[in-house]
């Protein structure tokens, strides 16, 4: 088999390293990711690679370990040791997307963004990640590559370890090419203060960008359903976004939380009932690029409850949402971000939404999926 | 898209509703036919912006909800056949059947496919060749001609393992069946634009001068929808009844002939059971003898016993709009999108899913903006 290189191009609107995070957004930069595929012995994933035997040992020194090498992976033990200082943020998520490819990212981005961005929303700067892949049999170690060099590129720029994994392979038709598990431990901001009981009337709602880019982008290439469009993902981290709000705003920012399944809606609607409060939004502030909504009208979906990967919601004091909307405007992730409505004392449990030609409707929980409608 | 901003203009709205106002002195009562614009005006909280004076009922325009159990049973038990794929638009999936919905047939392990266009079911089959697709092919007029068309191609591609279960429903006879019923009280409807995109406006003509009622064609955006209510309002105050067109801009009066040819070359007129409301004559299509080799009912034998309908469910009332879906005692309570006791409850167009997704009784207290 001869030696593959496989060469990613990450597109980036700034390049996040620890001690430059005020790059101005005007540099826009890319970078290449050139990783060479390794010579391994099989085109595709077999059952033995998952055997635990000499095919697992191989797939993982001259793939895993090689491609995300650092100090705690490298001890190649059963579980990584370290020590964490401060109050810690530890969350788990597991990845079943379909496609695994889809516009602006993969799987492997997304399984490590999900994480990363998890522990963001609990004001934690993510540390050290689990990364545990269950594979179909037969799938090709060309698109495993490319999985990985998609959470090599995550992990970079979200700067966290993958520290320790597993990999499992499942027979053919008895899973969906690839699952990913991730898991993450991170260090809580000693400023944050994250909670829903912290939320009060007067707050305001702040959406850090444009809703359901996502969800759309990943319908665009489902099977059956492809259409032209330059929508792509949002997938992003956040970390280093909320870590710059709450060094500036404190315990102003009184809760974080990324509308991922379900969408802004479900967020929302469970904030309302837990605090038994009135969340009231505006549907003309809400940010969205006219691709996507184009997209959703013709598919019937409410963009409300479509999914996003690189998108927060923050509540916060009135006070501070001014200042809120100025530093997020000039961070990557925060170009559109919007106040898109407010918490009331009216409408307590409920969300209401101002319809853009002025009346007034709940915005309710989704019941099971979103399904496209007839006509 | 800016083809849709101008339709949901707030300033355009305003005159509108200003205007309705203005012109309404006695109390009527609208029927919006279609699903969608029942969707429009609860997502869009127009319904509270109406005078006092003006009571919107909702139509049997939603083709999930009118779909009767004994239909969605023979989807079931065709995907339950080993060897078939059984497609549908991706709606249809939740409605229960008398045991279960094609989703719990799904979670089963019956072979369902969701799909937007029944041309890729005409796909499906070619790259299945060893098993049997079916394409549950519902809807108005308006589905009705690209259902028709995957006939023709799946004919003229000899593609044999191609068939449709039909259960298409036309408008014009359900109008009739609504103003024959005694206790009816609709003072004008505002027809569907998109059928009437298809089937064009002659029919309705007869209708509005028989039953001396007028017939707004109407758009689906907020300002198609008041700019129809206040068209039919200007007719009511004259005591008028003409056919009019709000939705001149997709609308021709003879409707769009080669879709017309399409359903006619494919299926035949047909006696219809509509959920809720009974067996209406002449008011569904099913597949015509030319092309009963693509009718999936012929294909196969389905053995299935007729089923009733739930009889807590009162759609049929509301479909007539006789009730309002807050009038049903179960509304809310034993009747949620997650646990539909009938189909309006199912479809996001259906009128008490509609009602229960987008209404709420405090909506008269201040709203901060």
């Amino acid at each position: 088999m001869p030696l593959i290189t496989n060469t990613v191009q990450i597109q980036l609107k700034k390049t996040f390293l620890s001690d430059e995070k005020n790059i101005p957004l005007s540099e826009k930069s890319s970078f290449q990711l050139s990783c060479p595929m390794p010579k391994f012995d099989f085109d595709v994933i077999t059952m033995g690679h998952g055997s635990g035997g000499l095919l697992t040992h191989r797939l993982l020194q001259s793939g895993v370990f090689d491609v995300l090498k650092n100090e705690l992976l490298d001890q190649q033990h059963d579980g990584a040791s370290f020590e964490l200082n401060g109050r810690t943020a530890f969350s788990a998520d597991s990845y079943v997307i379909s496609p695994i490819f889809f516009p602006g990212g993969n799987i492997g981005e997304l399984a490590v963004n999900g994480t990363v961005n998890d522990l963001s929303m609990c004001g934690a700067a993510p540390k050290y990640l689990s990364l545990s892949f269950i594979i179909e049999e037969g799938f090709t170690m060309e698109a495993f590559w490319q999985v990985l060099t998609g959470v090599k590129a995550a992990v970079q720029k979200s700067g966290v370890m993958i520290v320790t994994g597993d990999t499992k392979v499942v027979e053919k038709g008895k899973g969906d090419q690839i699952f990913i598990n991730t898991s993450g431990v991170g260090i809580i901001h000693p400023k944050a203060q994250i909670h829903h009981n912290r939320i009060s009337a007067g707050d305001q709602i702040i959406l850090s960008g444009n809703l359901a880019q996502h969800g759309i982008a990943i319908m665009s290439k489902r099977q059956g359903l492809e259409f032209e469009t330059d929508i792509v993902s949002d997938t992003n981290n956040l970390n280093h976004t909320i870590q710059l709000l709450i060094d500036a705003l404190g315990e102003k920012v009184k809760f974080l939380r990324d509308p991922t399944r379900g969408g802004l809606a479900s967020v929302l609607n469970e904030l309302a009932e837990m605090r038994k409060l009135g969340f009231v939004i505006d549907q003309q502030l809400i940010p969205m690029d006219e691709q996507v909504e184009g997209a959703c009208e013709m598919l019937g979906l409410d963009p409300l409850y479509v999914a996003n990967e690189g998108l927060f919601v923050a509540i916060v004091a009135k006070e501070v949402a001014a200042k809120a909307i100025e530093i997020l405007q000039k961070d990557e992730n925060g170009i559109n971000a919007r106040i898109i409505g407010e918490v009331t004392e009216t409408h307590p449990g409920k969300v209401m939404m101002k319809s853009r030609i002025g009346g007034h409707r709940v915005v309710g929980y989704l019941t099971g999926e979103q399904l496209p409608r007839i006509c | 898209m800016k083809f849709l901003s101008e339709y949901r203009d707030p300033e355009l709205v305003r005159e509108y509703v200003e205007e309705l106002h203005r012109i309404t002195t006695k109390p009527w009562t609208l029927m919006e036919i279609c699903g969608g614009q029942t969707h429009s005006l609860v997502k869009n909280g127009i319904l509270d912006m109406l005078p006092d004076k003006i009571t919107m009922v909702h139509g049997p325009g939603c083709p999930v909800c009118v779909t009767s159990v004994s239909v969605i049973d023979e989807a079931v038990y065709l995907a339950e056949q080993p060897n078939v794929i059984l497609c549908s638009f991706g709606d249809m999936l939740r409605v229960p059947g008398s045991k279960k919905s094609l989703l719990e047939a799904k979670a089963e392990g019956a072979d369902i496919r969701i799909l937007y266009s029944p041309l890729e079911a005409v796909e499906l089959a070619k790259q299945n060749p060893g098993k049997e697709v079916v394409f549950f092919a519902v809807g108005f007029e308006t589905t009705a001609p690209a259902n028709a068309l995957s006939v023709v191609q799946a004919a003229h591609q000899k593609v044999n393992n191609y068939s449709i279960l039909a259960s298409h429903v036309l408008v014009p006879p359900a109008m009739e069946a609504i103003l024959s019923d005694e206790q009816n009280k609709i003072d004008a409807f505002l027809a569907a634009g998109h059928v009437c995109t298809i089937m064009g406006m002659e029919e309705y003509y007869p209708v509005a001068e028989k039953y001396q009622i007028p017939i707004v064609v109407t758009g689906f955006e907020p300002v198609d929808l008041l700019q129809g209510i206040v068209m039919a309002v200007r007719q009511l105050e004259k005591g008028e009844y003409k056919v009019e067109n709000q939705y001149a801009r997709s609308v021709q009066r003879e409707g769009n002939r080669m879709a017309q040819e399409t359903i006619q070359k494919v299926f035949e007129v047909s006696d219809r059971v509509w959920r809720g409301i009974g067996s209406i004559p002449q008011s569904g299509y099913e597949v015509n003898d030319a092309y009963r080799n693509y009718n999936a009912r012929l294909k196969f034998t389905i053995d299935i016993p007729f089923a009733e309908e739930n009889k807590d469910c009162i759609s049929g009332d509301i479909m007539k709009g006789l009730k309002k879906p807050k009038q049903c005692p179960n509304f809310g309570t034993r009747c949620k999108p997650e646990h539909p006791l009938g189909a309006p409850m199912v479809s996001s167009e259906g009128a008490c899913a509609a009602y229960y997704q987008y209404s709420s009784n405090t909506i008269e207290e201040n709203i901060p903006f």
